[in-house]
């Protein structure tokens, strides 16, 4: 099978291209740019007229929902979502039922997305057994089994000493270890950020300190064991500040932040919104600012859906006693455009937050357009008009605050290894 | 802001819901006090009733245990002649594994028409008003650490009746303001009948984040805080807050924060003292003061009532107007 997509504007950051030129896919892999390679015939030929042709996006942190809640989610039903969105790369958490702590369960996630076949789900092992936080789990043989790091989820860490162990023992096996910076003493049960919104509708808080003292905590040991850390959605512009000097200080530590958080502030919860309960909480508009500042200064590597889909009923509760959690990859590129037309991110610089940036922190050979890459390619209309409405969702879960906001952008193709695994109309 | 006035308002501006004082006006406080004391002749006459909610029926939904509240309200429904069903949850339902949601689809097959609504989760009367269908009404008899309406404008009623007046009044609110609903919805009435000073008097654990954002003086010393008030009112405070690590000692807490008659020779001569009870004798507040002739935290009780009323009435009334053939 031999693909000419043409007439398109190839970005591909990685390979700082930037171009209106052709793209030639054979067999499932990139074959050349410009001009069709010797003896090339197109089978299928894609007019890409007025359209951005990037890699297929990846994302860091989507739940998938299976095993163990798939009346929220499966496999198949999101990774189709995936593929509207553009995302042919997903990175899922441990926190599945049966927990991600053998690699049975591994195996079974991978199995399952290859025979759904709309994107390449690669899974992050659990770091502790069971996720309880005492003991560490069998590290080795999870990343035999394809595990590309290793992730407490959203639970807590026994204590410093079992989370210092974790990082020594995944250094060992040169694992990353994602973490969710929350001091679960701080945040107490909160719900919301603890802020004037909290205070005004009586929800208890998070605290700033709830992360900031976690991401002290970990860069100490980062210092200590020289692991390779991730912190997965920063959501305060404070902790961001350490991990930036961190990183100044030529410490292994990368960040991302969710794409609501980067257009949502706890002024959203105002009327007691659930679609806006989210962990981390949504924050004050200083450090929504201090996010998106953050991704064009490079401190933040990426930008993640933090995809979290659920069932109508999980929503319709007073606000403390819903889930947390947006259905968020159908989204994610339109809002990292967003943050495109507010002058914040050059395309380029949004892209390689989407592509390139977050398979390095995977380590994962995808993100990119190189030759004799995968051709798994997003070719998306950047000013198209779009609304997001429920019927067209194809997440099972319909829980978003973005329900009915006008998006511009959409995608109009995704590839992955050169089929076609989504078209738009 | 606009979502709540949108929830709580009719199409004509009026009350459907009450739910929180935030979001309405001036002018409808005034509008609810002005009521209540028409109905305080009711209360006072022989024949308690009046004919307003007749065939009307009312469900107190309590999530959370109450006497005053809903004795209160149960006495201002029947003394507007509606028909009262008291229902005691206290997350019992919930551990049946019926929602919320479920629940309240049950009483208004039932036909009900008002629902008073205490829950231990903020923001639990305004989920029931967005869910419930068009013809009910909601009161919130407290949610969480939101709010608790009814009780702050029995608060301002009593001032009213007392002071007159409210813009030259200086208000002290003592105690756990941080996790309290009745102070959140106390601040928001008295700055929006014009009170200019309000003070709220506590330790920093007690006080709520971003205090500024609600127009408040904020003091940590109780003597300092008393000086020239008008209006004292004490908060109960929680037994959980000591285990919680806010707080030291009930005994420090007297110490420091009590409302004894020493300390309240600083405020005004006139100065009344109020409690939304129940109180806690030597706790919050030492007997010799809530017994004293500055306390008027009885009255608060009795004018419990008329405020119900008014409340009730108000928000029925948007029904009547809406309902075709004014009934329903």
């Amino acid at each position: 099978m031999e693909i000419e997509i043409k007439n398109g504007r190839v970005i591909d950051p990685a390979n700082a291209i930037d171009d209106n030129q052709s793209l030639f896919i054979s067999d499932g892999k990139i074959v050349a740019f410009g001009r069709a390679p010797a003896g090339f015939t197109a089978n299928d030929t894609i007019d890409a007229k007025g359209q951005i042709i990037c890699p297929g996006l990846v994302d860091l942190r989507a739940h998938l929902r299976e095993p163990g809640a798939e009346h929220k989610g499966t496999i198949a039903s999101e990774t189709r979502a995936a593929a509207r969105g553009g995302i042919t790369t997903l990175c899922c958490p441990p926190d599945t039922n049966p927990i991600i702590d053998t690699p049975a369960v591994v195996e079974l996630i991978q199995r399952h997305a290859k025979s759904a076949g709309f994107a390449r789900v690669v899974p992050l092992g659990a770091l502790t057994q069971k996720l309880e936080g005492n003991a560490i789990t069998e590290m080795h043989a999870l990343k035999k089994a394809g595990c590309v790091g290793v992730s407490n989820a959203m639970r807590p860490i026994g204590s410093t000493l079992i989370l210092r162990r974790a990082m020594e023992y995944a250094a060992t096996h040169d694992l990353t270890v994602f973490i969710h910076a929350e001091d679960t003493a701080l945040s107490d049960n909160g719900c919301v950020h603890e802020g004037a919104v909290g205070s005004r509708l009586g929800l208890p808080g998070i605290p700033i300190a709830a992360e900031t003292v976690a991401v002290a905590a970990t860069l100490a040991l980062v210092e200590e064991t020289g692991a390779r850390v991730h912190f997965s959605m920063v959501s305060s512009k404070r902790a961001l500040q350490k991990i930036s000097r961190a990183k100044f200080e030529g410490q292994p530590v990368t960040c991302d932040v969710s794409a609501h958080h980067l257009h949502l502030t706890e002024i959203d919860l105002l009327g007691f919104n659930s679609q806006c309960h989210v962990r981390p909480p949504l924050r004050t508009q200083r450090d929504m600012e201090g996010l998106r500042k953050g991704i064009a200064d490079g401190v933040v590597a990426a930008i993640c859906s933090d995809h979290q889909p659920h069932e109508a009923d999980a929503k319709l509760a007073p606000f403390g006693a819903t889930e947390s959690g947006i259905s968020a990859l159908e989204t994610l590129l339109p809002l990292a455009l967003r943050v495109v037309d507010d002058g914040i991110l050059t395309i380029s610089q949004m892209i390689n937050s989407l592509t390139h940036q977050p398979a390095a922190i995977l380590g994962v050979e995808a993100g990119t357009l190189s030759i004799g890459q995968r051709a798994d390619i997003c070719i998306f209309d950047p000013e198209r008009y779009w609304t997001l409405d429920g019927y067209s969702m194809l997440s099972r879960g319909h829980n978003t605050p973005f329900l009915n906001w006008e998006m511009k952008g959409e995608v109009t193709r995704t590839l992955l290894g050169g089929k076609t695994v989504y078209e738009c109309e | 802001m606009k979502k709540k006035n949108r929830l709580q308002l009719d199409d004509n501006g009026k009350l459907k819901h009450f739910l929180t004082i935030e979001g309405l006006n001036r002018q409808m406080l005034i509008d609810i006090l002005d009521t209540a004391e028409s109905f305080t002749s009711v209360t006072e006459q022989n024949i308690k009733k009046v004919p307003l909610l007749r065939g009307k029926t009312i469900v107190n939904l309590f999530f959370e245990a109450s006497t005053r509240t809903r004795t209160t309200f149960e006495l201002a429904a029947k003394r507007l002649s509606a028909d009262v069903l008291n229902i005691n949850i206290q997350a019992s339902a919930t551990a049946k594994g019926e929602t919320l949601l479920d629940m309240l689809r049950n009483f208004e097959a039932m036909h009900c028409d008002m629902f008073v609504v205490r829950h231990a989760d903020s923001g639990a009367a305004h989920f029931i008003a967005q869910h419930a269908a068009p013809h009910i009404s909601v009161i919130n008899a407290g949610d969480g650490q939101h709010a608790h309406p009814t009780q702050a404008m029995l608060d301002m009623f009593t001032i009213r009746r007392e002071k007159g007046e409210f813009h030259r009044l200086n208000v002290a609110i003592v105690g756990d303001i941080r996790h309290s609903r009745v102070a959140r919805s106390q601040i928001h009435a008295l700055s929006m009948l014009g009170v200019e000073d309000i003070r709220i008097i506590a330790p920093k654990t007690l006080i709520p984040t971003e205090p500024d954002t609600f127009g408040v003086h904020v003091y940590h010393d109780l003597r300092e805080g008393l000086r020239d008030v008008d209006v004292v009112i004490m908060l109960r405070l929680q037994k959980e807050r000591m285990s919680g690590g806010s707080l030291p000692s009930e005994h420090e807490y007297f110490q420091l924060y009590g409302l004894t008659e020493e300390k309240l020779a600083l405020a005004k001569p006139d100065v009344i003292v109020m409690h939304p009870g129940p109180v806690n004798r030597g706790v919050e507040i030492d007997s010799a003061v809530a017994d004293g002739p500055r306390s008027v935290i009885l009255q608060q009780v009795s004018h419990g009532i008329a405020v119900r009323m008014a409340v009730m009435s108000m928000a029925m009334q948007s029904h009547l107007r809406d309902a075709p053939g004014g009934q329903r």
